[in-house]
């Protein structure tokens, strides 16, 4: 098993190179000169001069990409050209907003997409198996823009239940400890804080869980039916085990695994995909982080931002893969 | 077994996680205080919800409006604009007197004034703050250098020496006459700093800054929040009267709209002008007008043909019906342009003309220019929307079809926005549509920046050269005699009228909306709002 893992982070080491390469060859290869885009429409020729040498934008691309690799080993990830503070400090907090509301979004879509997905392969063709599939159906369809906005105006212009954007109550801000808010409510004690991070959770977390919801309740279904038609299943019945028992214990075991791996991708989407979603709900993330270092071309940002998030994608495949072996003791990693 | 236990476990615990996380959001309605209220604990809160972030909080070191926003708020300036125009007043700068030469300024000084951090503020305040621009170059503080010229002992350099003459007196002399000096000197990048903290901070002066304003520095969360709560020491008596205002990013539109309908938010900037009926049916809002200091414009590169024909251009105006696009995509709210400046700049020329909307005229002059036929040409659409454009594409969609009754076709091309100011800016457009917001209130801002040739390659993206022109504008700048300066630029707008480089289309009015808690409320034309005043219910 430590063997297994070894080896999967040694694989690491060429991936991740290879995606810093292809990364700083596109974000080069497009056009729009950061020095112009930072000092904006207002700035003078002299001034943008100035800046692209002091950016070291005027040294060949090489010379560009071997000193990003040398400052990557040494943990450097480089200075935000409009921000000019180091990127390796600037993204914590960015990760921690998109960490926070990318698990909250993933633990919506497991447990509700999971049992949605059972119970429609235990009741077949029942109501609430059209219901759920349905719903699915417009979940995977629908635009999370739209959506979002809807959920704006109901649950917070109408019923008045939910805030609309951000991640806390700006009028009685949290103290940062973490940038985990849930995490750092709870180191405080403090339930009520906890209560108000956790409904700004609500709109967005929602929004962002739709689509593997659904993805992952159509999955489970499917995964579920074929599993129930298996001998060892009847076998089960037969002998009076309770249905719950063995929808739940028997089938369920063997039907996750392919389920698992939806998980997992989906999980690393989310990661990429909150843009929209972080946009919306004005969540200051990582998505946003790096949508806006591309509007302003800056390049240090943009590639330790794909970086890390291509990074955490690979990480959790990984897990993904040991955990079959935790369902399925048949797996073996050799 | 142990593995299946772990499982179930985790399974269980999800489920319980997720129940109780369903019970604590749905359940009690809005107990935490969320929306509604705008004051905790007796404070006077001011949310203020805009667009985007701050670059940096150390205002000499930025160009973005968003960090003009805050920073107004937390430093002062010599001299200060008028409350809704850009007319000179005091500032830090009780009173100043000019030498005839326009070389010499003599600035009194308000006394009793401190910074932040205690620092006193007098003449040597202001003297280390000009020491510290000058000192820097063009990449550090980008506007120093666009307002005077250069650095340090640089030929362009129009500052020859700041010197303090006594406690609260400074002398700045000028190695040339600069007309528009003073309103320079108001614009909010050259807010007078703490030189204590400056000089401590270093480069990390831009998270921690320190100045005289009304509001102090409270708290910075990237892409989230800046907070900034009153200077209890402000030298000016009964202000600022908020506790704290809080400056929130919430880039989408309509979520802002929705964060304001909900009360998350006080204030909400950058509201869309199809917003803006949603807002005045609304009991609880009120809708502030910013008063317009922009212009959008169809930019004609005149280096490419066809439009290296004057006729051509002056065709270009005749086809464009500018009242309806006003009309249809700026919901009324905004003013027609024929000058490239707005008429509340001084030296605006009324008696200018505009170009009427007439095809028929168009089409005459089409002919004259040998193209009866019309002819085929790229239109460059904004793919963002700007304070003087609302809606780049729905404008060029407009544009399109009244060109095609003058029989030329436009093919609308757009680009990212950062590509789209790049290729434009290397003239590589046929026609472009873009626009300016100015900086200072000064015509020399407009025309000299958008129009001459010294600024061709950078914000001359028509690349128009004109001699005649450029005489004028470069006397302009520094003739110290206001009504001579204004004769001046009368003149050099009707050259550009002649010439029509631009087809002018508006002067937007960009609008803002606020609960009506909200009391005195000054929307600036410059874009940053100073605060000092403003109350809440």
């Amino acid at each position: 098993m430590l063997h297994y893992i070894g080896q999967r982070l040694l694989q690491l080491i060429p991936v991740l190179l290879g995606m810093t390469f292809i990364v700083f060859m596109i974000i080069r290869a497009i056009p729009g000169d950061p020095a112009q885009v930072i000092l904006g429409q207002q700035a003078s020729e002299e001034a943008i001069k100035a800046l692209r040498t002091s950016l070291g934008l005027d040294n060949p691309w090489y010379i560009q990409y071997f000193d990003y690799l040398k400052g990557l080993v040494t943990g450097d990830m480089g200075e935000s050209l409009r921000t000019r503070s180091p990127v390796s400090e600037e993204i914590w907090p960015y990760l921690a907003a998109t960490f926070e509301l990318s698990l909250f979004a993933i633990i919506i879509a497991v447990v509700i997409g999971i049992n949605a997905g059972i119970i429609s392969a235990w009741f077949q063709n029942s109501w609430f198996d059209y219901l759920a599939m349905i719903l699915a159906l417009i979940g995977v369809s629908m635009p999370i823009f739209w959506l979002g906005l809807m959920n704006q105006w109901i649950f917070s212009i109408e019923l008045g239940i939910l805030p609309t954007t951000g991640r806390e109550n700006v009028r009685d801000p949290i103290d940062n400890i973490t940038n985990f808010y849930v995490l750092d409510t709870l180191i405080q004690g403090d339930f009520n804080q906890l209560a108000t991070v956790l409904k700004h959770l609500v709109l967005p977390g929602t929004a962002l869980a739709t689509i593997p919801m659904a993805i992952i309740a159509r999955m489970t279904r499917s995964s579920m039916l074929e599993v129930m038609r298996s001998d060892y299943v009847r076998t089960a019945r037969a002998k009076g085990v309770k249905m719950f028992w063995v929808v739940y214990k028997h089938a369920l075991k063997n039907a996750i695994i392919p389920v698992l791996t939806i998980i997992g991708l989906q999980m690393g989407l989310l990661l990429g995909g909150a843009i929209l979603t972080e946009t919306i709900f004005g969540w200051p993330g990582i998505g946003r982080y790096i949508y806006e270092a591309i509007g302003f071309r800056d390049y240090p940002v943009i590639q330790s931002g794909i970086l890390v998030v291509a990074f955490i994608f690979v990480m959790i495949n990984l897990i993904v893969d040991l955990l079959y072996g935790l369902v399925d003791p048949r797996i073996k990693y050799d | 077994m142990g593995k299946k236990k772990i499982l179930s476990l985790a399974f269980l615990m999800l489920l319980l996680l997720s129940t109780a996380l369903y019970g604590c959001s749905g359940g009690d309605s809005g107990s935490d205080g969320e929306g509604g209220d705008s004051e905790s604990g007796g404070e006077k809160v001011l949310i203020f919800g805009r667009g985007g972030d701050s670059v940096s909080l150390d205002p000499i070191s930025v160009t973005d409006g968003e960090s003009f926003k805050v920073t107004k708020n937390i430093f002062d300036t010599l001299i200060n604009f008028g409350e809704q125009d850009t007319e000179i007043e005091a500032g830090l700068a009780s009173d100043w007197q000019a030498e005839e030469d326009g070389l010499t300024y003599t600035f009194q000084l308000q006394e009793g004034v401190t910074f932040h951090d205690g620092t006193d503020f007098n003449a040597e305040a202001v003297v280390a703050n000009f020491d510290r621009w000058a000192a820097g170059d063009a990449d550090q503080f980008p506007y120093y250098k666009s307002m005077f010229g250069g650095f340090g002992d640089e030929e362009e350099h129009v500052i020859e020496s700041v010197e303090a003459t006594g406690d609260y007196e400074v002398v700045i002399k000028l190695k040339r006459p600069q007309a528009p000096f003073l309103k320079n000197l108001a614009m909010s990048p050259f807010g007078i700093a703490s030189p204590t903290a400056f000089e401590e901070a270093g480069e990390s002066f831009g998270d921690n800054p320190v100045g005289t304003g009304p509001f102090q520095f409270v708290e910075w969360k990237r892409n989230d929040t800046v907070t900034i709560e009153k200077f209890d020491d402000y030298w000016v008596d009964g202000e600022p009267k908020l506790d704290q205002v809080v400056f929130r990013a919430i880039p989408d539109n309509s979520a802002r709209l929705n964060a304001l309908l909900s009360g998350e938010i006080d204030l909400a900037d950058g509201i869309t002008p199809s917003d803006s009926e949603t807002i005045e049916n609304e009991e609880n809002l009120q809708l502030f007008e910013r008063p317009s200091m922009n212009v959008g414009y169809l930019g004609l590169t005149t280096t490419r043909e066809p439009f290296d024909d004057p006729k051509v251009r002056q065709a270009m105006n005749h086809a464009i019906d500018r009242q309806a696009i006003v009309d249809s995509f700026f919901e009324g709210r905004a003013e027609v342009a024929k000058n490239p400046m707005p008429p509340v700049i001084s030296g605006y020329n009324d008696s200018i003309e505009g170009y009427e909307y007439d095809p028929e005229k168009a089409k005459e002059l089409l002919a004259e220019a040998g193209l009866e036929d019309g002819f085929t040409m790229e239109l460059w659409a904004m793919p963002v929307p700007r304070p003087y454009m609302p809606d780049g594409q729905k404008v060029a969609e407009a544009i399109q079809s009244d060109l095609g009754e003058v029989g030329i076709t436009a093919e609308i091309v757009s680009y990212e926005w950062a590509t789209y100011l790049e290729k434009a800016a290397a003239g590589e457009a046929d026609a472009f549509l873009l626009g300016w917001t100015g900086d200072n209130g000064d015509a020399d801002n407009f025309l000299y920046v958008l129009l001459d040739q010294d600024n061709i390659g950078s914000n001359n993206y028509t690349y128009y050269e004109k001699q005649e022109l450029h005489d004028l504008l470069i006397e302009a700048q520094t003739e110290v005699d206001e009504d001579a300066r204004n004769e001046l630029y009368m003149q050099a707008q009707e050259i550009i009228h002649e010439d029509a480089p631009w087809v002018p289309l508006a002067h937007s009015t960009p609008l803002l909306a606020g609960g009506t808690n909200v009391i005195d409320f000054k929307a600036h034309p410059t874009g940053s709002d100073k605060l000092a005043s403003v109350d809440l219910e």
